[in-house]
């Protein structure tokens, strides 16, 4: 308990300084969803309670709207999102060997996330990448071309830099 | 450039704009001059909705109010649209030239461009050029010594939902709440973001304004034929040899939009995305434009190989996903058309069911509040209709 009250006390700092930044309307509230799951790859029901709080809102409201946008859904997510696009041009330009791959690679399926935390598979609408897919977002990074080889790359890299975070 | 990923295509009449020139002839106007002159060109919303620019200025212009808003629609999620992406990489200051003009227009002294999540890599770039446009006098105060003329641009973040490309789904969306679309009337032109009278337009609309002030509403209208005046940008993907962003006027036809990109021999074209209609190859002779088959700009070509089932259920999958939940024909709908493809591909619809469905169909078109629902079932039923034999003659699979 005590390291989640030190975690809620770190968050309401933050929430209140970036509210101090965006106004205290109700407005500020998908940017701060944006930023906290950013962090700290979920927006748990703690958090949820802090930044209604801040906002002098219900708690009900933030789940609300936390759970209708799919970047902002409260569910625990690894550190690298990996969303691939699944519209008719990447499925022409074969989205579904790249999908294999990626489920090989990482040993998940969509919309579940590596027991390590660095990795959650996910689908995504269109990514306005269509005149060369396949194409996927690394959090906010964009990969297009993509074959199975060079996803088994791009999550490589994935592996190497945090790695390298850790020391 | 804010991304090293190059998009092809032709030759874009916007690399010959020149910068600022339609802003320093819109502040040489009178304010009510600015929505006549868009009016006259017969601008037309370029996001596919296909709204008169001038007359949303004109309804907003008129209003009374403390706080007016612009905002610029960057949330272009319709499947196969990509050509605000590459406007906003290339041609950012041109958009923001065009919010500029508006502000003036209808009196709104803030702009915001709501950029969909997918491309929070553009981010930084069009901070950057926010921040050089003040730094230029061309944002902020007194707006290149035009006393009293005081205007600047935010970027605000969508958060992943197709949705929220609708203008008032949109707006709820950056108010802080769920983007469901609201009802209409009162329309957002009287009462938009926060209650206040704001105007909502596609980017590829904002950029044709800033280069219609630079060259005239004469020359705008040498492009494109009567009903449709001007040139438009097409996202075309799928199964061609140079898919790209492509300019053309409105009014090329199918065939030789294909003959450009080098689609020829394909089974059927896909116009306007997921919420789009499909169009089979003999109907090529058919033209894009607002009297004929209006668009958004997504062209997917459709190759002879393909089976036309599997495109309807890849947009019935998105539309299962990407319905918001408030209308029942939209979110209950939907499934049963995905249902009722997933039973076609098999060889086992019962064609009552199919009756019932294309009637679904007809029931959702009409009973959805928003353009989603309205448009969700176009591609299926169109599918339905253009395809009867490749789908009515399948064997029922073993």
């Amino acid at each position: 308990m005590a390291t989640t009250t030190l975690k809620q006390e770190q968050l309401r700092t933050d929430v209140e300084a970036l509210v101090e930044k965006l106004g205290p309307g109700r407005s500020s509230l998908i940017p701060i969803l944006t930023d906290v799951k950013r962090r700290f790859h979920e927006v748990d029901s703690e958090s949820m309670q802090t930044i209604a709080d801040v906002l002098d809102i219900h708690p009900v409201e933030v789940y609300s709207v936390a759970s209708f946008y799919a970047f902002l859904h409260g569910a625990p997510e690894g550190q690298f999102v990996i969303r691939l696009c699944g519209t008719l041009s990447c499925d022409f330009a074969g989205k579904d060997a790249v999908a294999d791959a990626l489920k090989n690679e990482l040993g998940v399926g969509f919309d579940e996330s590596t027991d390590d935390g660095l990795f959650t598979l996910e689908w995504a609408s269109c990514v306005g990448m269509c005149d060369q897919g396949p194409a996927l977002l690394v959090n906010d990074q964009v990969h297009t071309r993509v074959t199975p080889e060079t996803a088994r790359e791009i999550v490589a890299a994935c592996r190497a830099a945090a790695a390298a975070e850790e020391g | 450039m804010a991304t090293t990923i190059e998009t092809k295509g032709n030759a874009l009449t916007y690399e010959t704009i020149e910068a600022e020139a339609g802003l320093k002839a819109a502040l040489a106007m009178s304010r009510a001059d600015l929505v006549d002159f868009v009016r006259d060109s017969d601008l037309k919303g370029r996001g596919g909705a296909g709204f008169p620019t001038g007359m949303k200025w004109g309804f907003c212009a008129a209003e009374k109010a403390d706080q007016k808003y612009i905002i610029c629609n960057a949330d272009e999620g319709e499947p196969g649209t990509f050509k605000d992406r590459v406007i906003l990489t290339r041609f950012a200051d041109l958009v923001f030239e065009g919010m500029t003009i508006g502000g003036r227009a209808i009196g709104a002294s803030l702009g915001i461009i709501y950029l969909r999540a997918e491309y929070t890599y553009l981010r930084p770039h069009l901070n950057e050029v926010i921040q050089a446009r003040r730094g230029a006098g061309l944002l902020g105060h007194n707006i290149l010594g035009v006393e009293g003329f005081d205007f600047d641009i935010l970027v605000a973040m969508g958060a992943g939902a197709y949705v929220c490309g609708e203008e008032t789904a949109l707006i709820e969306s950056l108010e802080g709440f769920r983007g469901e679309p609201r009802n209409r009337p009162p329309f957002p032109v009287v009462a938009g973001l926060l209650n206040n009278p704001t105007v909502v337009n596609n980017v590829e609309t904002l950029a044709s304004v800033a280069a219609i002030f630079a060259k005239g509403t004469d020359w705008f209208k040498t492009f494109g034929t009567d009903k449709s005046t001007g040139y438009k940008l097409f996202s075309i993907s799928g199964d061609c040899e140079k898919p790209g962003v492509y300019e053309f006027p409105w009014g090329i036809t199918l065939a030789s939009l294909l003959e450009e990109v080098g689609g020829t021999g394909a089974k059927a074209v896909q116009i306007g995305g997921a919420s789009g209609v499909c169009v089979p190859a003999r109907d090529f002779t058919r033209a894009l434009a607002f009297e004929d088959i209006p668009t958004g700009g997504s062209v997917m070509v459709i190759g002879a190989d393909r089976d036309i089932l599997d495109v309807a259920e890849n947009f019935l999958d998105f539309f299962v996903e990407e319905s918001c939940g408030q209308c029942t024909p939209c979110r209950l709908g939907n499934v049963q058309m995905l249902e009722a493809v997933k039973l076609l591909k098999k060889g086992e619809c019962p064609p009552e069911f199919l009756a019932a469905v294309k009637d679904l169909g007809g029931t959702m078109q009409v009973a959805s509040k928003c353009g989603l629902g309205q448009t969700s079932p176009s591609a299926f039923l169109s599918i339905l209709e253009g395809f009867d034999d490749e789908i009515a003659n399948r064997a029922p699979s073993a």
